[in-house]
């Protein structure tokens, strides 16, 4: 099977399916090695860059996705009535911010650096499966610990935890603003 | 009823607390406790006159803030002794203060920064997935139990002829009670051998009713603890019990 034919495939496999697709999925599909699926993968992302397409395909660690450009919403958005797009709550998303740097982290530890209870916040993160529970901490009262999803990288564009800013550059930005 | 005024809402106390700072461009490592232990504490008072609601741990910031704010106007007693051993979080008592608001206004970037993301990735559509329903007959993920699955396989097992034959028969006298520790301990010293288990390898054909009843039992109480975990392939394909602790390692009743 030429190339060309094995990204056809692909792409077809990845219109169909919707939800991120994993490599190990594809692979077994078409009868490859996972390494070179991988790296037909990632020549696509490039191929679709290149050529501008509509259509871009995502990567959320090893899974792939289709979507949509975001600078083409504008004219997206005309397709139909305009959404009132409801982001996190500022108290879910501090909540989160602090999960996803210091994961797997109990509940009382985050609910020490904001100062405030966190329960609604974490039932609602919890609830758009942002955060999953990833067990229980031995110790006294068993704490339940969370951790970051993978909906939680694709909700945010990221394709894998690193992405996520540092948190020194962050600091550097805060004194540099503060001067 | 009187008008209100809107006040800029806050996540907390941090946020509040940093917010003032910034406001008064003071630099965070060097917090004149005095006039920010003022503005926090004229803040709550227009919040209370808002009716707004003043939760516990607002009021617990301006507590330590007060006592800093006290701390601060002692006198430093000097002892040669002990100002060698002195660390800088003991020498000035704004030290836990300031690292946490440092520490909280890290993740308060983080989550503008988030925020950020969120807005880009907002305008990103995806393709719902087709209808695939027709060419599945079988769900071939890994499905974790739950207890009511383990129910129907008990009454499957309790339906088998082999065991309906050794089922117990009444006024009999049975052997010793078949205790729940023991059928624990016995399950644990098979997953010692193995770390996973074939659901039926547990029975065998001499098993009677009691054993049954205490392997699930253990089964449960083991899944509760964490100990092991339950997988079926697809439906009405064989159990796996997979051990999940180190070997050796205590389980809590």
């Amino acid at each position: 099977m030429d190339k060309k034919e094995i990204k056809a495939i692909i792409e077809s496999l990845l219109f169909i399916w919707g939800d991120p697709l994993s490599v190990s999925d594809i692979s077994n599909i078409l009868e490859m090695e996972e390494k070179e699926v991988k790296k037909i993968l990632d020549d696509m992302i490039d191929e679709f860059e290149i050529n501008r397409r509509g259509i871009r395909i995502i990567r959320i660690k090893n899974k792939y996705q289709l979507g949509t450009r975001p600078e083409h919403y504008q004219w997206i958005s005309k397709l139909t009535e305009k959404k009132e797009s409801k982001g996190l709550s500022n108290a879910a998303l501090e909540t989160l911010a602090i999960i996803a740097y210091k994961q797997p982290i109990t509940k009382s530890e985050v609910e020490a650096i904001r100062g405030v209870r966190c329960d609604k916040a974490i039932d609602t993160l919890i609830s758009k499966n942002l955060i999953r529970e990833l067990g229980r901490l031995d110790k006294t009262g068993k704490p339940i610990i969370y951790g970051t999803t993978d909906e939680f990288l694709r909700y945010f564009g990221l394709k894998e935890l690193e992405d996520l800013p540092k948190l020194d550059d962050l600091n550097s930005i805060v004194e540099n603003m503060e001067e | 009823m009187g008008y209100k005024i809107v006040l800029d809402t806050f996540e907390g106390p941090m946020d509040l607390l940093l917010h003032l700072i910034e406001k008064s461009k003071i630099d965070i490592y060097d917090i004149p406790i005095n006039e920010i232990t003022e503005q926090y504490l004229d803040y709550l008072s227009k919040m209370g006159e808002m009716d707004l609601e003043i939760t516990s741990e607002f009021l617990l910031m301006a507590a330590t803030l007060l006592e800093i704010k006290s701390k601060l106007l002692l006198p430093v007693t000097k002892n040669k002794d002990d100002v060698e051993q002195l660390e800088i979080e003991q020498a000035d008592p704004r030290y836990d203060l300031v690292r946490s608001l440092v520490e909280y206004r890290k993740y308060k970037y983080a989550s503008s920064k988030l925020r950020d993301f969120e807005e880009i990735q907002s305008k990103v559509y995806y393709k719902p997935k087709e209808d695939l329903s027709d060419f599945i007959d079988e769900d071939d993920d890994l499905i974790e139990m739950d207890l009511n699955k383990l129910i129907t396989i008990f009454k499957k097992l309790m339906l088998k002829g082999k065991i309906n034959d050794k089922t117990l028969k009444l006024n009999e006298i049975e052997r010793d009670d078949y205790t729940l520790e023991e059928c624990i301990s016995i399950i644990k010293n098979k997953l010692k051998k193995n770390k996973i288990l074939k659901f039926y390898e547990l029975f065998n054909c001499d098993t009677n009713r009691n054993e049954i009843i205490s392997i699930f039992l253990s089964l449960l109480e083991l899944v509760k603890s964490k100990y092991i975990a339950i997988y079926q392939k697809k439906n009405f394909d064989e159990i796996f019990i997979k051990r999940l602790k180190e070997e050796g390692e205590e389980i809590n009743g």
